[in-house]
């Protein structure tokens, strides 16, 4: 889901594949994992590079919408925890960013990707963060959502971003706790603080459900997708899971999932749901959405104007490596 | 294009006792800077009571196509595993 739209090749049949396809295919079948150096069909490369990448785009443009209310947090505690979320999100693009570096591109190439517009991050994240409510609905159901995804993306194939999703999913399940924390916080609060959790679910309700992407039923590059096993679960199949979810966590809290079709399926054991707004999701991966342009001038201008230090560092490690070989020349 | 800071990877012994293990990756301009990242990045919860940091060029692995002559020698030696010897119940534990 922090990967939405993945674009891939379509699924190739046995006939049309290579010896080593085959070999290939095989070895994730018995549930191998691929480790960097090994060899692997360039389409699986490319779609992972697309996929990680965008997954750690996600997480570093992810901080923005929090960071805003780090300042703004209502107590030193809530404060202390938002820092300590936002620094995780942090510590989850290098993993992810690491892992794509494994396959061949180099971190400031995937920068200039995202910086170019070029490679995506998630739709949810050009949503605007209004007032505190929305730090309770982000962690509920962005991180939420984003567990959704990525609990089962710990079995994928490709090692390194297998062990970055399970460092992932053991940081993220305080993320979304935090987030129903202070929902239940401000449920239990006054009239006007149970309005706000209110509207916070009801503003962040159907942007978390694009999280899991459009539909993917008649997908060919899903298909192949998950040949490969770098997508373990349909977007609907996750999408359904999130709704039957959160829809008795939100009955918990005394707050209402804005859908009037929302309705008990006995038959299939799940939560019958409206869909999201598609064509709007579609206009906020084009760049339309609230606040595309806002988030990506932050990224690119934190990228400037970090020139000069990250330059910096370096010209004082290489003086400094210089220094320590003359003076090993010189103990000779 | 500045020049991008070098990728060092990053071990941490997570306990007394244990071996140092490889956690993961992270770029940083010098060995100093490279600790003080890794801190950040790998130990936020306690992983950590030692971390040793490694240029990822310095590294020399093995190559996974050489994989089958590489370890042939010891998969054709069933005998070093104490298993391979059948030894009767009433001699108990060996």
């Amino acid at each position: 889901m922090y990967a939405q739209i993945v674009k891939s090749e379509g699924a190739k049949s046995r006939d049309e594949m290579s010896p080593e396809e085959i070999a290939f295919q095989e070895r994730i079948d018995r549930g191998e994992k691929i480790e960097p150096k090994e060899w692997m069909p360039e389409g699986y490369r490319k779609t992972l590079v697309r996929q990680i990448g965008q997954h750690a785009h996600s997480e570093i443009v992810g901080q923005l919408p929090e960071g805003n209310w780090i300042t703004r947090a209502p107590t030193l505690e809530r404060k202390a925890i938002l820092l300590a979320k936002v620094q995780d999100e942090a510590g989850h693009g290098l993993y992810l960013y690491s892992a794509a570096e494994t396959l061949g591109v180099s971190r400031d190439e995937l920068l200039e990707r995202l910086h170019s517009g070029n490679m995506k991050y998630s739709s949810i994240f050009n949503y605007p963060t209004l007032n505190w409510a929305d730090m309770g609905a982000v962690g509920w159901l962005v991180d939420g959502a984003a567990i959704m995804n990525q609990v089962p993306l710990q079995r994928t194939s490709y090692g390194p971003y297998s062990r970055a999703m399970i460092r992932i999913c053991k940081e993220e399940s305080f993320h979304q706790r935090q987030g129903y924390d202070i929902m239940m916080k401000m449920c239990a609060g006054t009239p006007e603080q149970k309005a706000m959790a209110q509207d916070a679910l009801n503003r962040f309700w159907y942007p978390s459900l694009m999280m899991f992407g459009p539909s993917d039923k008649d997908s060919v590059h899903s298909a192949q997708s998950m040949a490969w096993k770098i997508k373990i679960n349909t977007n609907d199949e996750l999408r359904q899971k999130f709704v039957d979810q959160t829809v008795p966590q939100a009955q918990y809290l005394g707050l209402t999932i804005p859908d009037e079709n929302l309705a008990w399926n006995e038959e299939k054991g799940g939560w019958d749901f409206s869909e999201p707004d598609w064509s709007e999701f579609f206009e906020v991966i084009a760049g339309n959405g609230p606040c595309n342009a806002e988030r990506l001038g932050a990224r690119v201008k934190a990228w400037d104007d970090g020139a000069w230090f990250r330059e910096g560092l370096m010209a004082h490690a290489e003086k400094a490596e210089a220094a320590r070989r003359a003076a090993v020349v010189a103990a000779e | 294009m500045s020049s991008e800071w070098p990728l060092w990877e990053i071990f941490i012994r997570g306990q007394h006792g244990l071996n140092h293990r490889h956690v993961g990756s992270l770029h940083a301009p010098d060995a100093e800077m490279a600790i003080r990242n890794a801190r950040d990045v790998y130990t936020r919860r306690n992983e950590g009571v030692s971390i040793w940091v490694v240029r990822s060029n310095d590294i020399t692995a093995s190559s996974p196509s050489e994989k089958g002559p590489l370890f042939e020698p010891s998969n054709s030696k069933v005998y070093r595993h104490p298993t391979f010897f059948d030894i009767p119940e009433e001699i108990g534990h060996m």
